[in-house]
């Protein structure tokens, strides 16, 4: 089970700024335990982001992202009690959306 | 889609961007630039969450949850709770921590078996519980000033062991704690060294954590803080939740009484 995402989104005159901290182990695939094995590469390959239900922002992410990233877009729109949603999904098809109402 | 995209910060293109303006600032002020760009996505919080969540869940051999577990101001009560610690309690007969404590609280409402968790690698099992759990319990208190009991003739006794463990010298370095933490203005290449031996150091250093530590990827608890720096002391490593580290945290607890705790906090 992943962990829900941190969403805050606020409106200012036309522009709305959303920021959103991840939970994400992000595993590079260049590291190695205890017993020398390679662990395995986890990470997010691609986040999206809609403002109802339209898409505002969209990336595809590597293994040079930090673990539990953060990241912070803005867009032209958006009103207080419009609708954010975040899809990410990571390199096991594991996948996970979590929404939030601007401010 | 491009004219949506306007900015984009990941994690580290940010502090690049922080890097060009400092040019003309201070050190210290680039640095406290860097944090606050940081601080606005504090990696704790998601801790904080997922201990909220542990708090509350039934757990353990028992499967109970930890809401009935007392932090020194009663039974289930954890706002303000942080501030206070560590402190005597009657039902133990010992001065705890957060740490120690909930350890008591996880063997005696969960059943697990709390030596087996002390002996826990940081990270691990059942540690990774309390990472999560000292985020929750911390942010409970976050902005309240530190007031730590000294009324218990154990709570005395342990301020002054604390204070005698904070000055000992020794290892292969002939360090001490207050080879680092004993003198004002203080710093190891970038890193401001708090002197906790009075105020403002002492809550500016025992204040921030338990901290996401950015180069660890990872929730720091104080013990595994004070772990920490036996490892770059050349010491031994104390015991999980051992007197003699819930000693230095009276030691350093009592030291920031007035002063604001912001743990969780966000260190380098």
């Amino acid at each position: 089970m992943s962990d829900p995402m941190r969403i805050r989104a606020q409106a200012q005159g036309d522009k709305t700024t959303v920021r959103v901290l991840v939970g994400h182990e992000m595993e590079s695939g260049q590291r190695k335990d205890a017993a020398g094995k390679v662990v395995p590469a986890w990470f997010i390959q691609s986040i999206n982001a809609t403002w109802n239900g339209k898409t505002v922002m969209s990336a595809q992410w590597g293994t040079a992202v930090s673990k539990n990233p953060f990241v912070q877009f803005s867009f032209k729109g958006g009103k207080a009690g419009d609708k954010i949603a975040v899809t990410w999904v990571d390199n096991r098809g594991d996948k996970r959306t979590d929404e939030a109402v601007i401010a | 889609m491009k004219k949506y995209l306007a900015t984009t910060l990941l994690g580290l293109s940010a502090l690049a961007l922080g890097s060009m303006a400092f040019a003309q600032k201070t050190t210290a002020e680039g640095i406290a630039e860097y944090r606050a760009m940081l601080a606005d996505g504090n990696p704790a919080e998601l801790y904080e969450a997922k201990g909220e969540g542990l708090w509350k869940q039934a757990r353990g051999p028992k499967n109970t949850s930890l809401e009935k577990c007392d932090l020194g101001k009663g039974a289930g009560v954890v706002k303000g709770a942080f501030v206070e610690l560590p402190r005597y309690f009657n039902d133990t007969q010992r001065v705890q921590d957060l740490e120690s404590r909930l350890l008591t609280c996880m063997e005696q409402l969960q059943g697990f078996n709390a030596d087996q968790i002390a002996k826990t690698r940081f990270g691990d099992g059942e540690q990774k519980t309390i990472e999560s759990l000292v985020a929750y319990v911390s942010a409970e208190s976050r902005d309240m000033t530190f007031n730590l009991p000294q009324k218990h003739a154990q709570e005395k006794l342990m301020y002054e062991v604390g204070k005698k463990v904070f000055y000992l010298r020794g290892g292969p370095m002939d360090f001490s704690c207050a080879s680092c933490h004993g003198e004002d203005n203080k710093r190891i290449r970038l890193q401001d060294l708090p002197n906790l031996t009075r105020q403002p150091g002492a809550s500016t250093g025992f204040g921030s954590w338990p901290a996401y530590r950015i180069s660890a990827g990872d929730l720091w608890s104080m013990q595994r803080r004070l772990n920490d720096c036996y490892r770059q002391q050349r010491f031994p490593y104390p015991g999980y939740a051992s007197d003699v580290t819930i000693a230095l945290g009276v030691y350093m607890g009592v030291n920031s009484k007035g002063g604001v705790s912001t743990a969780p906090a966000l260190k380098r």
